[in-house]
């Protein structure tokens, strides 16, 4: 509700008045006196008296037959609603956050199936069953909702050395117009976050990660000339992806040269195919190891970019959706995902929990070569002469191993159709002890193998070396022979080609 | 991992014939069962060439831009029999094998109605049971009865006819506890699967091999809608009616497929079927298999009783120690034998059986380029429904009329058509915002009573396909830019199958098991030493399997392991 002005111009001042008493009354606080109100609200007594007097003409307020106190109605309109309750605060009980794009996205909703994503209320798959939507992004495109990220934007003269400061990766290197994928640590070098920054300029880049960190970055830029804000809610995003998504991109935009465009390079353009369509960003960027981007744009024109991709993706066999596809694409990508496959040193409870960049298969973003000092180079520079403790692999069972389990329930194996799961599961040592936990793991109906993201002991960790995982068969659990093998699982090589938009698989 | 793009097309992916040579082994035929045996072959170390007579690789198993910027599934258009383990121990989808799931089935109704049954059995239950809510229930006892029936033939389909029969036999005769004939572990533990069916399995086997899928259906139907709609698997390739007696066995033949252990489900090869006979060639080439197009085998050569190679039409000879012919039996039973180098009196029966084989073509296929989606009537807007299966069979009577227009020698004149969208399942199939639209037809017999097949009878029969789809989707005449009118003479001439009988032969009884090809060579191996079948005419049948080349090439490796031979060494196991 918009706030109450000051000043309220001549002649509404009584009815305000009358409001304000009127609100008063409710089922915590239902009997009032003359005095006590005239006092609470500022009145003279018989202003007070007068305006109560209306009410209780009009039928909004009673009279206790006793004590002559005023009195609260119940269902008398416009008491009870506590607006003004001394004992409410007005907070009503949270409803679930909208993206921009929650009006489209609802309406092509048909499963009704949603997730909560940080607050948002998002779409897990838009038909009964996440089959096709899967198969867009692979063979076609699918158009994906992903504003729930957090973004900040840095700004300032420091933006650059408290980036350099904060983060594992060296962003003296990172020209103007590029993404950087990187890690973030505390002192201990614990990991925690990883998230994408866009190089707007050497003063201004946006930062987009899964859980919020404004905090953290004010704190670690403490007397530096930048300033952090959260501009998370003001901005939409949707990352189109699949061997279809330049053809799209292209033909839903104006102003960017995508064909030009590499992997992780940003452009600005317009939305649409002429002028005035509305600004949006686009960065060569996504979750599903495909050919993609990311379309960043403000909330006021997200609908418009929403209905640009999809009229432009008609023709391209495009698709919206949801998280379950996105989950299952981004597992062949071999791409790990925070409180799922690692844990943030803010959420490890115990010791144990907590991992370095490199233990959660993020090394490669940890540049100890770079000349800024950064949180948690100490500790990392300790770990480099140790190694790490522990490794994130890949690891596949074949379907010669499924068979053989499935088999000894007379079943053929029961493993298609079956989205990601999160619920980590053991990774033995051939026949022994506990070498780490499988984290996420599914059938990919695009590989024809049963792959998973673990976390092993270094000793583990060698291509080819062979473990048990421990996975459902029917109703019981049974050890299924693996091999650790390289990630990602599925690497195409339209994901960073450049030139024309690519139309056949490959 | 990478997943290597395929050549869509068998265009240029095989290499000229290039005069004689001396190699392991021969394979006639580079259709998708052709190649599987050549791929274990050469994987097993042998020097193997594979010979095809048509320009192009791929058999019934192709694709081609047949207009600019249309790519068409030729003749088969979907793939779920493909054998889970051809797919692994040939590493298919490193060769590029990528199967997209069709996940529903449309069958539109006169008036706007429909039958719709998606892949989420609760909204299946609501669509049928707006038609019959007994069938609707029932719909989930039938699967289950069917998935129990696909896992039997995923048992049968693992070893050869004979090793079975053996087992079986031994069973049945001693009542023993042990096995005593010389079989692996495997073929006993599934022979015990067999033996150890519940009678009421068993009686639905039976039931399958010989009743009427009407009458099989009727055990649990009673809406006609929906008996027709599951009969339409009962009828594919075979000239025979759901009122047929043995049709309920083609029924059983469409259900033991499976994607990734799923039965009963079917996928869509990206860039058409001739990228799955593409995959195969690049596994088969990846081990050493040589492969020659425009090399039509003439006989096979024989000497000291034994098969010693391949004459080219051409004059040219090669030799090998192993022939494998992945043809029908009319060509490898019979053109390519003398019935004098067959040693016994086995020939000329042999010979005289082929030409027996009932194997006469009755589909035809209507490939069409089209300029937007069909608007179906019953679900006129884009939707999920175009990604399935959509096939017109609006009752029993009405399949049964269109068989009986083809018994009497016409073509149907409101035909049985099954349906897919290739460029819905796939967006490279078609240029933006156009599509093609597969149409499998039945019934077109091979021959007509009206004469020979020629250009106007084609049209014609091309035109009732297009007047019968325009019943359910209106408007789509006026939305076809290309055509393409195949019937079984066709057929026969770009695949080389005889009759153009997609599945190198009829299924039913008579033709199966320890029939099928021949009593005499049921096993792959025929009465000539070194001279094998691997083709759809063997073990289990058609379809786009190689389930059967498997097992002849892994049998052909268990002959030469026992046959120490100059002209081969060093086998390995596969």
């Amino acid at each position: 509700m918009p706030a109450m002005p000051r000043q309220a111009p001549q002649g509404t001042q009584a009815v305000q008045r009358a409001l304000a008493l009127l609100r008063s009354f409710t089922p915590e606080a239902p009997e009032h006196r003359l005095s006590e109100l005239a006092a609470a609200h500022g009145l003279h007594p018989s202003t007070a008296h007068r305006l109560l007097g209306v009410l209780e003409a009009e039928g909004l307020i009673g009279r206790s037959p006793e004590s002559q106190a005023y009195r609260w109605l119940p269902g008398a309109p416009g008491t009870g609603v506590a607006r003004s309750s001394p004992r409410r605060n007005g907070l009503r009980p949270l409803e679930p956050l909208r993206t921009p794009f929650h009006r489209r996205t609802s309406a092509l909703c048909e499963s009704d199936a949603r997730r909560d994503w940080s607050g948002y209320t998002c779409v897990e798959s838009y038909e009964p069953t996440p089959e096709r939507e899967y198969w867009a992004v692979r063979n076609a495109a699918a158009l994906i909702d992903v504003s729930p990220l957090f973004k900040y934007e840095l700004v300032g003269p420091d933006a650059e050395r408290l980036l350099d400061r904060v983060m594992t990766r060296d962003f003296s290197k990172c020209r103007t117009g590029r993404v950087l994928y990187t890690s973030w640590c505390n002192e201990e070098g614990h990991l925690l976050q990883d998230g994408n920054v866009q190089c707007l300029s050497r003063e201004r880049f946006l930062v987009s990660a899964a859980e919020p960190c404004l905090r953290w970055f004010q704190d670690c830029g403490w007397g530096m000339d930048v300033d952090v804000r959260d501009v998370s809610e003001g901005i939409g995003v949707l990352a189109l992806q699949g061997p279809r998504a330049r053809a799209i991109a292209d033909a839903a935009t104006t102003g960017i040269d995508f064909g030009a465009m590499r992997y992780f390079d940003l452009a600005d353009g317009e939305i649409g195919s002429g002028a005035g369509g509305g600004p949006v960003r686009v960065t060569r960027t996504g979750y599903t190891g495909d050919l993609g981007y990311e379309f960043w744009v403000a909330a006021e024109h997200a609908e418009a970019l929403w209905d640009a991709l999809v009229d432009a993706g008609r023709d391209h066999g495009l698709l919206p959706a949801g998280l379950l596809a996105l989950d299952m694409a981004r597992t062949e990508a071999g791409l790990v995902l925070i409180g799922v496959d690692y844990v943030s040193a803010v959420d490890a409870e115990i010791e144990v929990l907590k991992v370095t960049p490199a233990e959660a298969g993020l090394g490669f973003t940890v540049k100890l070569d770079k000349r800024a000092d950064f949180v948690g180079r100490r500790a990392l520079e300790l770990e480099r002469d140790r190694g790490p403790a522990w490794a994130m692999v890949g690891l596949e069972v074949d379907w010669f191993e499924l068979e053989r389990l499935w088999s000894e329930i007379d079943l053929r194996p029961q493993v298609v159709g079956q989205p990601a799961s999160r619920e980590p599961t053991p990774v033995f040592a051939p026949g022994g002890w506990q070498v780490g936990q499988c984290t996420t793991r599914f059938f990919s109906p695009l590989l024809k193998k049963y792959i998973g993201l673990a976390t092993v002991r270094v000793e583990a960790a060698d291509p080819g070396t062979e473990l048990d995982v421990e996975v459902a068969v029917g109703y019981g659990r049974r050890r299924a022979r693996a091999r650790v093998v390289e990630r990602p699982f599925f690497n195409p090589p339209r994901k960073t080609a450049v030139g024309p938009a690519p139309g056949v698989n490959g | 991992m990478t997943v290597e793009p395929a050549a869509a097309d068998g265009i240029g992916s095989g290499t000229p014939s290039r005069g004689g040579g001396r190699f392991d082994a021969i394979v006639v035929g580079a259709g998708h069962n052709g190649l599987v045996a050549a791929a274990y072959l050469a994987r097993a170390g042998l020097d193997v060439v594979v010979l095809e007579s048509s320009p192009e690789i791929g058999g019934a198993t192709r694709s081609e831009e047949a207009f600019p910027g249309f790519r068409f599934s030729v003749f088969s258009y979907l793939v779920s029999l493909l054998r889970p383990e051809v797919i692994h121990e040939l590493d298919l989808v490193r060769h590029g094998l990528f199967l997209v799931p069709t996940a529903s089935t449309l069958n539109p109704l006169p008036g706007g109605d429909c039958l719709f049954r998606e892949a989420d059995p609760q909204r299946t239950y609501r669509h049928v049971a707006r038609h019959s809510r007994r069938d609707a229930e029932a719909l989930f006892e039938y699967k289950l009865e069917m998935r129990r029936m696909g896992h039997l033939m995923y048992w049968l389909q693992r070893a050869a006819p004979d090793e079975l029969a053996a087992v079986i036999g031994d069973r049945v005769a001693e009542s023993a506890e042990h096995l005593d004939v010389d079989v692996s572990a495997e073929v006993a533990d599934i022979a015990r699967h067999f033996l150890d069916l519940p009678a009421a399995r068993l009686r639905t086997f039976v039931q399958m091999l010989t009743m009427s899928s009407a009458d099989f259906l009727g055990q649990w139907f009673e809406s006609d809608l929906l008996k027709a709609a599951l009969s339409s698997s009962s009828i594919i390739g075979s000239m025979l009616s759901p009122r047929t007696p043995g049709s309920a066995y083609v029924l059983l033949h469409h259900y033991m497929g499976e994607v990734d252990g799923a039965y009963r489900e079917w996928g869509f090869q990206k860039g058409g079927t001739g990228a799955v006979a593409a995959t195969i060639a690049k596994a088969a080439r990846s081990h050493g298999a040589e492969i020659r197009t425009d090399s039509p085998v003439a006989r096979v050569l024989v000497r000291d009783g034994r098969a010693a190679g391949v004459a080219l039409a051409n004059g040219d000879e090669l030799s090998a120690g192993v022939v494998m012919s992945s043809a029908a039996p009319q060509i490898s039973l019979g053109r390519l034998l003398d019935p004098e180098d067959v040693p016994g009196a086995a020939g000329a029966g042999l010979a005289l059986r082929a030409a027996r084989w009932q194997s006469g073509g009755c589909a035809g296929k209507v490939n069409l380029a089209i300029s937007g989606l069909p608007r179906f009537e019953c679900m006129p807007e884009p939707g999920p429904h175009l990604s399935g299966g959509i096939t017109i069979a609006p009752g029993l009577d009405y399949i049964d009329r269109a068989y009986d227009e083809a018994k009497y020698g016409g073509f149907s004149e409101r035909p049985f058509i099954d349906m897919i969208i290739p460029s819905v399942l796939d967006p490279d199939m078609a240029p933006p915002g156009k599509h093609v639209l597969s149409c499998f037809v039945q019934y077109a017999p091979y021959e007509l009573a009206a004469g020979d097949w020629d250009d106007g009878k084609r049209e014609a029969f091309g035109d009732a396909v297009v007047r019968t789809l325009a019943e359910y989707a209106p408007g789509i005449e006026d939305q076809i830019l290309h055509r393409q009118v195949l019937v079984p003479p066709d057929i026969e001439a770009i695949a080389g199958i005889p009759g153009g009988n997609i599945f190198h032969g009829e299924l039913r009884l008579s033709q199966l098991f320890l029939l099928r090809p021949d009593p005499a060579a049921a096993a792959f191996r025929t009465p000539l030493p070194g001279y094998y079948l691997c083709g759809s005419s063997t073990q289990f049948g058609g379809g786009i399997s190689g389930g059967p080349a498997r097992l002849a090439a892994l049998r052909v490796l268990d002959d030469l392991r026992g046959v120490e031979s100059a002209a081969v060494g060093g086998v390995e196991t596969p």
